[in-house]
């Protein structure tokens, strides 16, 4: 990443004609690489702009040759999805609405478990971390029939709270698995200190772990709200119209059958969509790199 | 009255026991010191006196009351860590009055305290700074600094000096035991250095397996070690052990030259040991060059030849090992007067200093009356 020091160069001792070659072909190959990743949002952000007829003229994938943002006033705010019209906005507003608890919730909990696991020991603690982590390699979808019927008993189907707590509830393992291992490396005489000090487990942890903790913090922030943003299964299922987070949104807008494909709609409304993971990368994404390499105490 | 008394103390881990029955007692303002190799179970003890570790059986008791079942906070102890444990997001004053933010002490008696500790140890210009721009040595002042600052009955050490540079080791060692004269607090230290552990205690607890081997003062421990693993543990080099036999002459051993040499006993042949068979303990200090026209032999002095195979000029002082018994024997010598490597030297050996153990049980042999 940027932030890192110049590394090691093993071409820093090879002739200039050497180096000058190697360096090229490393360009010349990261570069097809990045722009090889880099089409299709290219080709979307194009498109979102381009009058439809234009594009229906010219192919998806072509130079445009108009500009119009009405895809976007649409999309945002008139489009018609599953017989509302009122564009995406609310579905927006929805996933914010479901994101941002269950990524401070999921990770305040998963702090907390981190902390007793590493510095709270008791029989059988290496059991329950180890069940608790089992859950990152467990596929969303086995977890779907339960969830429906936990949230039919409890009356939270359909509802953005529902959502709330299947992402939060969803997303322990994660964050339990990310804070356990960085408070791990603190060590314990500090929490030995402390304690001789007269702090007890929640002293302790406002006062010592918190204050530790930003690089973890950010990463399991960044992760979650990422993955629960994206996510889409949980709220096609759970939710329907204009309750549903706008990843499922952008689903019922795809299947939209009768009409004419709105290709600068449905451009516009995956931008949308994807805005705000993109900028919590542009934002973040450096501390992100830097929490997962660094420990705990420099 | 004493601070500390621990009774027949236990600690299993499993299935392996870490400590065996452990008595000790400390008086109100002895410096205890508890030494002994890695792995001894000295750390455990301490963990377990500060109440970090459970007791698995026996009694712990601080200020004549049982703590057996007492949290840490409520022992009324300090203690320094060896990686000095301070709170790393801290700056130095919030480190040394976290203990007493923690217990509501009113914040006038707070700035007080903290200024009393800060002029102790001269920390007044690092209050405001983070651990993370301290160097070793501050930093173990200030961890110092955060014991000193309560008033407790007992102060726990845990090898405090073991992360500085060798110098800094000695300067802060001098400090420590300024600083306990001036305070006169209990004190129970854990070190492996046991240079630390003589300079410092008022009395030595010398564990090894589990086991005290030996609770005494230093001069005691040094002169009259209980068994050969306190012998060959306190004190560097090492001192000598030769295998050897009583007889009517003194100890007896196979001499240089293979022919046996007797080395005569400044006091009579300690009784009880089967078939008269000893083990010999000569600190390498009481081994040096024999120089008859320096003064009168002193009564106890012994004189023996061997041939010298290594030289180690440290300064000070030259050590050298020379063959007896046949064994590499560490010897010391006057720089000025040092033997040459392959030189036979007439060695003065001071009886008066000679330890004799129980081959069998490696217990020193008392001397008989």
């Amino acid at each position: 990443m940027a932030d890192q020091q110049a590394g090691y160069d093993p071409f820093a001792t090879s002739g200039t004609w050497v180096r000058t070659r190697a360096k090229l072909g490393i360009y010349a190959l990261l570069s097809l690489f990045a722009a090889y990743y880099l089409l299709p949002l290219f080709v979307v952000i194009l498109n979102s702009f381009r009058d439809l007829p234009e594009i229906a003229a010219n192919g998806l994938i072509a130079w445009p040759r108009s500009f119009n943002p009405k895809g976007w006033y649409a999309a945002w705010d008139t489009y018609c999805v599953g017989g509302t019209c009122a564009g995406v906005k609310g579905n927006f507003y929805n996933s914010l609405r479901m994101t941002i608890p269950a990524t401070l919730l999921s990770t305040a909990i998963g702090a907390l478990n981190g902390y007793i696991l590493s510095k709270w020991r008791f029989p059988g603690s290496g059991f329950v971390f180890g069940a608790i982590t089992l859950g990152v390699f467990m596929p969303g979808q086995i977890a779907l029939l339960p969830w429906a019927y936990i949230l039919g008993q409890i009356g939270l189907t359909n509802s953005t709270y529902g959502l709330i707590l299947v992402h939060t509830v969803q997303g322990l393992s994660f964050t339990t698995l990310f804070c356990r291992n960085f408070y791990v490396n603190i060590p314990d005489d500090l929490i030995k200190a402390a304690r001789i000090d007269g702090a007890g487990f929640w002293r302790i942890f406002r006062k010592i772990i918190l204050p530790l903790s930003p690089p973890i913090l950010i990463v399991t922030v960044i992760w979650q709200f990422t993955g629960i943003w994206n996510e889409f299964l949980y709220g096609v299922v759970f939710t329907s119209g204009r309750e549903q987070p706008i990843t499922s949104a952008l689903v019922a807008l795809s299947t939209n059958g009768t009409n004419v494909r709105q290709y600068d709609v449905m451009s516009a409304a995956v931008l949308i969509a994807a805005l705000p993971p993109l900028l919590i990368y542009f934002f973040g994404g450096r501390y992100f790199v830097r929490g997962l390499t660094q420990g705990a105490i420099k | 009255m004493s601070s500390l008394s621990i009774r027949n103390l236990f600690k299993r881990f499993g299935a392996v026991e870490v400590l065996k029955g452990i008595d000790l007692e400390a008086r109100t303002g002895e410096f205890v010191t508890l030494v002994g190799p890695s792995g001894c179970g000295k750390s455990t003890l301490l963990a377990m006196i500060a109440g970090l570790e459970t007791v698995t059986s026996g009694e712990i008791l601080i200020a004549d009351r049982l703590v057996n079942a007492v949290p840490p906070k409520d022992r009324d102890i300090a203690m320094v860590f060896q990686s000095y444990a301070l709170y790393p997001t801290m700056t130095v004053k919030d480190n040394i009055t976290f203990g007493m933010e923690s217990r509501r002490v009113p914040k006038a008696e707070q700035v007080a305290a903290l200024a009393r500790v800060a002029s102790l140890l001269q920390i007044e210009p690092l209050l405001k700074r983070k651990p993370a721009q301290l160097s070793g040595g501050q930093r173990q002042r200030v961890a110092m600094g955060r014991a000193l600052v309560r008033d407790p009955a007992l102060f726990l050490f845990d090898e405090p000096l073991s992360n500085l540079d060798a110098k800094l080791r000695v300067e802060m060692r001098t400090e420590i035991k300024k600083l306990h004269a001036r305070v006169g607090k209990t004190t129970i230290y854990v070190t492996h250095d046991q240079v630390e552990a003589m300079t410092l205690a008022s009395r030595i607890a010398v564990m090894h397996k589990g086991e005290v081997q030996q609770f005494a003062e230093p001069r005691q421990v040094y002169d009259r070690p209980a068994n050969m693993f306190v012998a060959g543990f306190m004190g560097s080099p090492a001192m000598n052990f030769i295998p050897a036999e009583i007889t009517g002459l003194g100890v007896t051993f196979p001499g240089a030259d293979g022919s046996p040499a007797t080395l005569p006993l400044s006091s009579a042949a300690p009784s009880g040991t089967a078939n008269g068979k000893v083990v010999l303990g000569i600190r390498p200090e009481h081994i040096t060059r024999h120089r008859p026209e320096r003064g009168a032999s002193r009564a106890g002095i012994a004189t023996i030849t061997a041939p010298v195979e290594v030289i180690e000029p440290t300064g000070a002082e030259t050590m050298g090992l020379v063959r007896l018994a046949g064994k590499e024997i560490a010897a010391r010598f006057d720089p000025d007067d040092a033997p040459h490597v392959g030189e036979t030297v007439t060695l003065a050996i001071d009886m008066n200093k000679a330890c004799l153990f129980d081959p069998q049980t490696e217990r020193l042999l008392t001397r008989a009356a």
